[in-house]
C-alpha cells in the first residue's frame, strides 16, 4: 500500500491518458461510423462491403496494429496518435454495423408516419430515424468503449505510457500491487465510461422510460 | 534497415530463432491452447445449453472477462503460477494456461447459444419421429448449433494468436518475438516485420475458419441461416484485440 500512496502523483496522470487515450477514439469513431452506416444501411452491396471489411479489420491483433500503423502514417513508433487511430478503425468497425442494423431496426410504421408528418431527407433521418435508433447504437458503443479500455494497454509493450505500464511495471518488479492497482483502475474506467452511455442513453431516449411505465 | 530487407535477409529465415521456426511455435502454441480449450468449453458449454444451468454465470464470466485486460491478466496470472513451476516449464505452462482461460468462454458461449438457439420446430420434428433425447442432442441440436460453434472456436483462436503475440513479453517463444526483441534493439524494421507476420496469420487463420463453416456445417441449415442470416451473425460481435 505504500507503494500506492508514493506513487500516486504517477497513477493519477496514467489514469487520465488512459482515459483520454480510450474517449478520443471512441468518440472519433462514432463521428465516422454515423455516416458509414447509415450508407452501409441504405445500399445492400454496401453493408456487405463493409461488414465484410469490418470484419476482417478485427482480426489484426492490436499490437500489431499498433505497429503497422506508424509505417503508413509516417508517425513515430512512440507517437500515442497510433494508438488513436488503430482504436478508432476498430470503433469504427464495430460501430458501423450497429448503425447500419440500429437504423433498419426503426419500425416502418416510425418511418411512414414521419413522412406522412412532412418529414422528409435528412429532416426524417436526423429528428426521427437516428433518435429510435439511438438504443441500439448506444449498446454497441458500451461493447466498444470497453474494448477500448482493455485494448489500450497493450501499448504498454511499446512503452507508450498508460495504466497498462502498472502491468509492465509490475512484471519487472515481480510486484503484485501496481499490477492490480492497474488492473483495478482499467476495470473502473470501463464500468465508469460504461455508465456514462447508458446514463446518456436513456437522457436522449426520454420516451422509452414513459411506454414502459405506461 | 528497412522493412522489405529484413524480410528478404536470407539470415531471418534460418535457425531457431528464424521467420519459419517462430511461426511454427506461435502455431504450437496456439493448437495446444486451442485444443485445451475446445476440451473444456465445447462439453461444458453442451450441458449448460442442453439443461439451462448455470447460464447466468457464464454470460457474467465473459462479460467481465472482457472488461478485463488480457495483458494484465496475462502478467497476473503468470505471477501467481510461476512460483510453482519449476524448470524448463516455467515460461510455457503459466502462458499456456493464460491462453486456455482467455479463449474457453467464446467457445462455451458460442456452444451453449448455437444448442439453445437451435430450430424448436426441427428439434419438435425429431422428436414427433421418435429419436431419443441424446439422439436429438446428437443429430440435430449439435449439427444445428455448428455455426455458432465454429464463430465461437474462430473468435477463440484470434484470441490466442494475439494474446501468443504479447506473451513473448513473458519470455515465450513466436512472432511476438520480433515484435519485442526489435523493441528492445530499437530495430524498426524487425518490430514491422514480426507485427505484419501476425496480422497476415490472422487473416489467413479467419479465411480458414470460413472456408471450414462452408464445409462442415450442413447445407440445409446454410439455405435457412442465408434466408435470414441477421440474428445468427450478430450474436457473436466482439473485437479480437
Amino acid at each position: 500500500m505504500n507503494w500506492i500512496s508514493s506513487n500516486i502523483d504517477r497513477i493519477v496522470s496514467l489514469t487520465i491518458s488512459h482515459a483520454w487515450l480510450t474517449l478520443a477514439p471512441t468518440i472519433l469513431g462514432l463521428i465516422v461510423a454515423l455516416p458509414l452506416g447509415w450508407w452501409a444501411h441504405r445500399s445492400g452491396r454496401g453493408y456487405a462491403a463493409i461488414v465484410g471489411t469490418a470484419g476482417l479489420l478485427y482480426t489484426i491483433p492490436s499490437l500489431a496494429l499498433f505497429i503497422i500503423l506508424p509505417v503508413i502514417l509516417g508517425t513515430k513508433i512512440l507517437d500515442p496518435i497510433n494508438i488513436v487511430v488503430a482504436l478508432t478503425l476498430y470503433t469504427v468497425a464495430l460501430l458501423v454495423r450497429v448503425v447500419a442494423d440500429g437504423l433498419s431496426s426503426v419500425p416502418h410504421d416510425t418511418v411512414a408516419a414521419a413522412e406522412a408528418m412532412g418529414y422528409r431527407g435528412w429532416q426524417r433521418l436526423v429528428l426521427v430515424e437516428l433518435p429510435v435508433a439511438v438504443p441500439v447504437i448506444a449498446a454497441g458503443l458500451r461493447v466498444a468503449v470497453v474494448s477500448n479500455v482493455s485494448i489500450v494497454t497493450m501499448a504498454a509493450l511499446l512503452g507508450i505510457p498508460q495504466l497498462g505500464s502498472l502491468f509492465t511495471q509490475g512484471f519487472q518488479l515481480r510486484l503484485y500491487v501496481p499490477l492490480i492497482t492497474g488492473i483495478v483502475l482499467c476495470v473502473v474506467l470501463a464500468v465508469v465510461f460504461d455508465g456514462l452511455i447508458i446514463w446518456l442513453n436513456k437522457l436522449l431516449t426520454p420516451w422509452r422510460q414513459r411506454t414502459v411505465t405506461s | 534497415m528497412n522493412i522489405l530487407d529484413w524480410f528478404t535477409d536470407p539470415a531471418n529465415w534460418t535457425g531457431s530463432g528464424g521467420i519459419p521456426s517462430q511461426i511454427g511455435y506461435h502455431l504450437m502454441y496456439s493448437a495446444v491452447a486451442l485444443l485445451a480449450a475446445m476440451a473444456i468449453g465445447v462439453p461444458l458449454g453442451v450441458y449448460i445449453g442442453y439443461t439451462g444451468r448455470g447460464e447466468a454465470l457464464v454470460a457474467g464470466f465473459a462479460n467481465a472477462l472482457r472488461a478485463l485486460p488480457s495483458l494484465g491478466l496475462l502478467i497476473l496470472l503468470f505471477l501467481i503460477i510461476s512460483p510453482v513451476v519449476t524448470g524448463k516449464l516455467v515460461y510455457v505452462l503459466p502462458t499456456i494456461v493464460v491462453l486456455v482461460l482467455l479463449a474457453v468462454p467464446p467457445i462455451l458461449t458460442g456452444t451453449y447459444a448455437g444448442i439453445q438457439n437451435a430450430d424448436p420446430d426441427a428439434v419438435g420434428a425429431a422428436r414427433g419421429m421418435g429419436f431419443t433425447k441424446s439422439q436429438i442432442l446428437l443429430r440435430v441440436q449439435l449439427p444445428c448449433a455448428l455455426p455458432l460453434m465454429i464463430s465461437g472456436v474462430r473468435a477463440s483462436t484470434l484470441q490466442i494468436l494475439s494474446t501468443a503475440t504479447i506473451a513473448a513479453y513473458l519470455g515465450l517463444q513466436g512472432l511476438g518475438r520480433f515484435i519485442l526483441d526489435g523493441r528492445a534493439t530499437a530495430n524498426f524494421a524487425e518490430m514491422a516485420g514480426g507485427a505484419i507476420l501476425v496480422a497476415v496469420l490472422a487473416i489467413v487463420l479467419e479465411f480458414s475458419f470460413a472456408w471450414l463453416g462452408r464445409i462442415i456445417v450442413s447445407p440445409g441449415l446454410r439455405r435457412v441461416a442465408s434466408k435470414d442470416s441477421s440474428p445468427l451473425a450478430t450474436t457473436v460481435l466482439e473485437p479480437a484485440t
